[in-house]
Order: structure tokens, then sequence, then C-alpha cells
């Protein structure tokens, strides 16, 4: 390999003038965990309803959720993402779609929202599991005892539900981060694309790439443990996961 | 709101869209899903041979594949695969690989990761008693693999593997990071030459959804199909 390395070029001042290169990776690693927290709060938020939904004896609930469920999964990330960013302001009316073409931060919004969205759907997904698989006595016996059904949801089924979903969760959240780089089509500067434009400045293409690589792979170590020891705290005694 | 929608934008354009875009999606979905698995099976049986190094090597793949974003892995590999051709070759300078060549060896290394886990799982699926009953009949390792294992292996997991394929599919639509004219490519094109952003990113969409809804509606049959069978 007649490649010219320089583990140095961290240290050179980017043509923008704002810092280091290191700097500007580390404000794309600050950005991704931005963006990857807002879209997770959104699509934790969001698919526990739908999920929910998916589960009520009410056919049109779970019709609902049915349809939010394929719509969300079945479009590429990319085409979501380009529909809030370009469709959506056009179909608004002018004032509105002006309003949010001159938005600031619009493409960290759109990311946000589109992503947490997309997301939701599988977090969804996850929570109907979870429910699915609590023995039916569970809920049979809380509506025994007189509970209303968002009692019985309430106080019975998702505080069992989410500590069963934990692990799967994990990976969704871990998907939600990996997402974030997608947003670098609608021009947001997370971390691969702060990676993308070191190399266009510097032509040092692999040290940036494995910069950004590292910094993945240290993020992924830390929410791996964090919510490992989160697993350890809730564990259910007596399911295996509880032991 | 649809007042001044254009469809004859659309219309004009179907050919290339669906000739030139779709031709390369779905080829580059199809040949990434076989490379994929068939790499993937190779790094689940590594997973699980009884050399310690091997099942280390192939895990420690598996996780990095699976901690980094596509994105990111397809920029590497746009930049990498001509030096690894170079020195594969040997020749004095890097290789110039093609958009399509660049993008299948991609995916079919980051699928590879995804399918060796399904892979792995569907090996584990079958009970003990089919490879020691393979022994007890003297097939060596290989045959065992070749003719007992996998064959079922691929057969618990396939719809798992399918719905994997949707995703590729889905998935194949980032390498617009690199600009080449998939279908969405081709789609983002044309909407920028005649200004028509919200017709062609809409029927993109539609595009989309549609083969993908159908796609997982005929995955769910098959897993009610083979769920009978067995």
């Amino acid at each position: 390999m007649n490649y010219h390395w320089n583990w140095h070029i961290f240290f050179d001042q980017d043509p923008s003038g704002a810092g280091t290169y290191l700097d500007m990776l580390l404000s794309g690693l600050a950005l991704t965990i931005e963006t990857a927290l807002c879209a997770w709060i959104i699509a934790l938020a969001l698919g526990s309803v739908v999920g929910v939904l998916r589960t009520l004896p009410s056919n049109a609930a779970s019709m609902v959720g049915f349809v939010w469920v394929e719509f969300f999964r079945n479009m590429p990330l990319l085409v979501q993402l380009f529909i809030w960013f370009f469709v959506l302001p056009e179909l608004l009316p002018p004032s509105w779609g002006l309003w949010l073409k001159q938005m600031p931060h619009a493409p960290f919004y759109t990311a946000a929202i589109g992503i947490g969205l997309f997301m939701s759907a599988r977090v969804a997904e996850q929570t109907r599991a979870g429910i699915g698989s609590l023995p039916r006595g569970q809920k049979l016996a809380a509506t025994a005892l007189g509970l209303t059904t968002a009692q019985t949801y309430r106080y019975v089924l998702l505080p069992m539900a989410f500590r069963i979903i934990m692990p799967p969760l994990t990976s969704e959240f871990l998907s939600t981060i990996k997402n974030t780089s997608v947003a670098i089509t609608i021009g947001l500067i997370e971390l691969t694309a702060a990676a993308r434009s070191m190399q266009e400045f510097s032509f040092q293409v692999f040290e940036a790439f494995t910069a950004a690589t590292v910094l993945y792979l240290l993020v992924n170590i830390v929410v791996v443990i964090a919510m490992r020891l989160l697993e350890r705290a809730i564990a259910i005694p007596g399911y295996i996961t509880g032991k | 709101m649809f007042a001044n929608f254009d469809f004859d934008v659309i219309r004009r354009s179907l050919g290339y869209l669906f000739f030139d875009g779709m031709t390369f999606t779905l080829t580059l979905t199809g040949l990434s899903a076989l490379g994929g698995l068939v790499f993937g099976t190779l790094i689940a049986l590594m997973r699980l041979s009884s050399l310690r190094v091997l099942g280390w090597i192939a895990g420690l793949y598996v996780d990095l594949m699976r901690s980094l974003p596509l994105v990111l892995v397809i920029f590497w590999f746009y930049f990498l695969v001509p030096y690894i051709g170079q020195w594969l070759t040997g020749s004095s300078r890097p290789v110039r690989v093609g958009a399509f060549a660049s993008s299948l060896i991609t995916f079919i290394l980051f699928e590879a990761a995804y399918f060796s886990e399904i892979m792995r799982a569907g090996i584990q699926s079958i009970s003990r008693g089919q490879p020691a009953a393979a022994q007890a009949l003297g097939l060596t390792y290989s045959q065992t693999m070749r003719y007992v294992v996998l064959p079922q292996a691929f057969r618990n997991m396939l719809p798992v593997l399918l719905t994997q394929t949707i995703v590729l599919f889905q998935d194949t639509s980032l390498v617009y990071v690199l600009s080449i004219p998939d279908f969405l490519g081709a789609a983002s094109k044309v909407a920028q030459r005649d200004g028509r952003l919200v017709e062609m990113y809409l029927f993109a969409a539609a595009v989309y959804f549609i083969i993908s809804c159908f796609a997982s509606f005929g995955v769910r049959r098959l897993q009610a199909r083979i769920a009978i069978v067995r």
C-alpha cells in the first residue's frame, strides 16, 4: 500500500478555522448523541402507545396500530427523511412551509423526528411482543380484581412487559444511534458526516474513518454496559434474566 | 395541496426509473443476499467451531460490523476496495473499481454479519441428536453440515432470512451517499433536474412501500405454510 499515513492530522486546523480536525469529529459525535437521544425519546413514547394499541381488545385500536407500524416499517429511512425534509414543506399551506424551511437547525429537527417515527414502529413491535409474552392469567387476574383496562396496563402488564423487552430495546437504541448517520443526506453534520468532510478537506481518508469507527465503537460499548447494569437492576426475579 | 401536482414527470421518467434504477437496486439486493448468506453461513460455522481462535475472529468481525452504521461502512469500502485490489493484484496504483462492484462488496460483507447471526440461531435450533446421528452413520464434519444440519437450519430460518432481505432491499437506498443511480438515486436525479422533488420522492416512497408490503405479506404466508408442515 502506498497510502501516506499521517496520524498527526487530527491536531491540524480544519479549513473553517473553528478548531482542529479532532474538535470537528467530537462535535459530530455530540450531534450524533443528541439526535439519537431525541429520536429515542420520540420512538419510545410513540412506540409504547402504538404497541399497546395493537394489543387492546378494540379492533379499531389494533387497526390503527397495524397501519402505523406497516407505514413506517415499509419505507427506507432515507426516503422517509427526504419526505419530511423536502416534500412536507411543499404540501403544507405556503406560510407554514416557509416557516419550516426557514427554521434554524432544520436538519436536526427533521432527523430527530424522522428517525424517531421510523424507530417507533420497531419499538411498537417489541412492546407488543413483550405484552404478548406475558401469561394470559396476568390479564385475567387483573380483570378479576376489578381493575379497568387502563389500570391493568398501568399496574400489571406494562411494568412486566418493559422489563422483559429490555434486551431487544437495547439493540433498538443502538440502531437509533447508527441510523442518525443517514441524516448525512439532509445535511446534518453528525459523526459520519464530520469524518467525511475531514476526509474531503485533508485527503487523509483512512485516519478520518478510523477515528469515526473508534468513536462509534466507544459509544456502543458505553450503551451496552449501561443497559446491562440497568437490566440487572430491574430484572424480574424468577425469570431467566432475573438470576 | 396537490393542485400543481405533475404526474407527467413520473410517466416520462418511468423507463429510466425502472430499467436503470430498479434493475440496479434489485440486482444489488439479490446478489448481496446470496453472497451475504454464503459468507454469513461460513462465519456462523466459524463461530460454532471447536477451534477457539476461529470463533473469536468471527465474533469480532460480527460485533464490529454490527456496531457501525451502514453509511460509514459504505464510505470505508468505497475508499478501501481500490487499495485492497492493488494489494491483491500487485499493481503499482490503486485499482479502479466500479460503483456497482464497490457497493456489492460492501453489502455482502456488511450483511454477512447479520445473516451469520440468523444462521447461527438456525444451526443451534437443530436438536443435538441430528449431528450425533450423522456422526454415528460415519459422516464427516463437512458431510454432516452439508447434508444434515445446514438444510434444516436454512429451512427453519427461511422466513427470518427473507425478512432480513427486505431490510437489505430498503438499505440499498443508502448507496445514494455515493451518488450511484439506484432506484432512489435515479428518482432524485430526475427530481433535481426537473425541480419536481414532491412528485418524485412521493412516487419513490410509494414504490418502496408497495414492494416491501407485498414481500412481507408473502413472507408471512410462507411462514404459516412452513409452520404447518413441521
